[in-house]
């Protein structure tokens, strides 16, 4: 019926979420907040001569968007910030238009489906967008999908 | 379908009444629409399509202004719902029923209009903990600006207020109490009639929020005695745009405007400008005209079947829909009130609300998920959204049955 959103993948993410914990030695971290459905997500990254070592998220939220933020602490150990902010664009557009899809994106492709629900794409990207305040300078408030 | 389902009551034919909604009838997805959303609009019979159709088609003109025939027209259609409004509400009269956008100018222009006149610091205004974000961020940016204090009615676990800690708010600074008469997010029918007559009690005035109530219940204006009283014609089976602020008579003629412009002016010139009577001195601006009339068309539509007759239709439908949704495990019902109408809000254990809307809609099914405009009553039971399945008089014990079936589906995907 949904199997084009809800695929095997997303929902072992929802159900188990990986790197689901805060981490005492981020060196940055940042809010994300989905005032649409009340998602609320906090995001821990540790980044080592510009490499991301180590992400890790807590927050509650959607199967879509906690798979979503699951997925993509997987996805990005070890890239440069650089690389990981790249990730973020070709995630974007892989969930907003028709376009082939991205040979980068590995596991992410299983998020092709949420295009064809568009009210669904905020919480396919909460916690991209929150990587993306991590990542940058100076953080004062906490990001917001609107 | 259960066999439950033909508990219709026999003089309600709700399978005729479909019939005056063109919009039920179609799949959604594949599947047959079923629409438990009325809470957030309410579906629009042909009647009211006819109506606005009509007024494009064969009477349109501006109204108050010309005296040509169409303008003529197009007045008295205008000017019809108003007192077609005033019998609804069974106001005193028709004057002082004020045209708005909808429930939450209404809201507004009394908080602008009102409160800027008569709050000063230090002065109160009360609310309640399951108000809709309309009848909260008003009251809070008028606070804000007079130094005034925000004071808040508690509620129970099950969504009733605490009459006895409302008593314990009220003082002789209390200015306003605004309450809702029906919670949009739980359901909750408030004893209004109690809260007004412990406010003026009190020295205080009040202002109901009756967006919810008004296509559920008669709503007695001159029984409830409130001071000002508002809701949206989209709600009641009418058009989006158009709504009524009721307020007496006495309260109106000294409150300043709310806004300036066209129609609500008796003279201008430069120097000095003088106001129009009640009720046109609220109303600037050329008005949805359209819309109102539609308005007007609703109304008919609801009065023809029966404000009490709705009523009695909906309680069973509620009964049947709380029952069923209770025996689903792992399923809570947000709002448990004794007097409830129309809206079984709730939370299923593992599953979080928006995945259970997008899982209902590919079955046909719509429902709000969400914080319903009403974060603190969200904040206070803990959850950060809930769904929402709400319900009018075309629903049917059917679709109830769609719905749990609906559920019991989105918990295998979850399983």
């Amino acid at each position: 019926m949904v199997h084009d959103l809800y695929q095997e993948i997303i929902l072992d993410h929802s159900k188990r979420p990986r790197n689901c914990h805060s981490m005492a030695d981020a060196t940055r971290q940042a809010d994300g907040y989905n005032p649409l459905c009340g998602d609320k997500l906090k995001l821990y990254v540790k980044v080592e001569n510009e490499i991301v070592v180590d992400v890790s998220f807590v927050g509650s939220g959607c199967a879509i968007s906690t798979a979503s933020a699951s997925l993509m602490t997987e996805s990005l150990k070890g890239k440069t910030r650089e690389e990981a902010l790249k990730l973020l664009d070709k995630f974007h557009e892989l969930l907003t238009t028709d376009t082939a899809v991205s040979q980068d994106l590995g596991k992410l492709v299983v998020f092709c489906g949420v295009r064809d629900y568009p009210a669904r794409v905020k919480c396919a990207t909460l916690a991209w967008h929150t990587l993306k305040s991590a990542l940058s300078a100076e953080l004062k408030e906490p990001v917001s999908t609107e | 379908m259960s066999t439950l389902s033909n508990k219709v009551t026999p003089a309600f034919d709700v399978e005729k009444i479909r019939e005056d909604f063109p919009v039920l009838k179609q799949n959604i997805h594949g599947k047959p629409l079923v629409y438990l959303d009325s809470a957030a609009t309410a579906q629009k019979p042909s009647a009211v399509v006819d109506a606005i159709r009509r007024f494009h088609e064969v009477d349109c003109a501006n109204i108050h202004r010309g005296v040509h025939e169409l303008s003529q027209r197009s007045t008295a259609a205008y000017e019809e719902t108003r007192s077609k409004a005033k019998r609804f509400l069974n106001a005193r009269s028709k004057d002082e029923l004020i045209f708005v956008r909808g429930t939450t100018e209404g809201i507004n222009l009394v908080s602008s209009s009102w409160g800027r006149k008569n709050v000063k610091p230090g002065d109160e205004i009360v609310i309640s903990a399951m108000e809709h974000h309309s009848n909260i961020v008003p009251w809070q940016m008028l606070c804000e600006e007079k130094g005034a204090k925000l004071r808040v009615i508690p509620m129970n676990q099950r969504g009733e207020l605490l009459m006895e800690e409302y008593e314990k708010l009220l003082n002789p600074r209390t200015r306003m109490v605004a309450v809702t008469h029906v919670s949009n997010a739980l359901g909750t029918i408030n004893p209004v009639r109690q809260i007004i007559q412990m406010a003026h009690k009190a020295g205080a005035l009040t202002l109901i929020d009756g967006a919810q109530a008004t296509p559920h219940m008669k709503v007695d204006l001159q029984a409830l005695d409130a001071d000002f009283y508002t809701f949206s014609g989209h709600k009641v089976f009418g058009p989006t745009g158009i709504g009524i602020l009721y307020g007496k008579t006495a309260l109106l003629n000294a409150m300043p405007p709310y806004q300036g412009g066209g129609d609500m002016i008796r003279v201008v010139t430069f120097e000095k400008t003088t106001y129009a009577d009640l009720p046109y001195k609220f109303e600037a601006g050329t008005p949805n005209i359209a819309g109102g009339i539609g308005f007007g068309a609703a109304l008919d539509y609801a009065n023809k079947l029966g404000i009490d007759r709705i009523a009695a239709y909906e309680h069973a439908l509620l009964a049947y829909g709380t029952e069923a949704l209770t025996s689903i495990p792992g399923l809570r019902l947000i709002g448990t009130a004794r007097e409830k109408a129309s809206v079984l809000s709730f939370v299923m254990e593992g599953i979080h609300p928006h995945d259970i809307g997008t899982l209902l809609d590919r079955q046909g099914i719509a429902v709000r998920t969400g914080h319903h405009c009403a974060q603190p009553v969200m904040d206070f039971f803990n959850v950060p959204a809930t769904t929402r399945a709400s319900l009018a008089f075309y629903n049917t014990f059917g679709e109830i049955d769609a719905l749990v079936a609906g559920l019991h589906k989105v918990k295998e995907v979850f399983s």
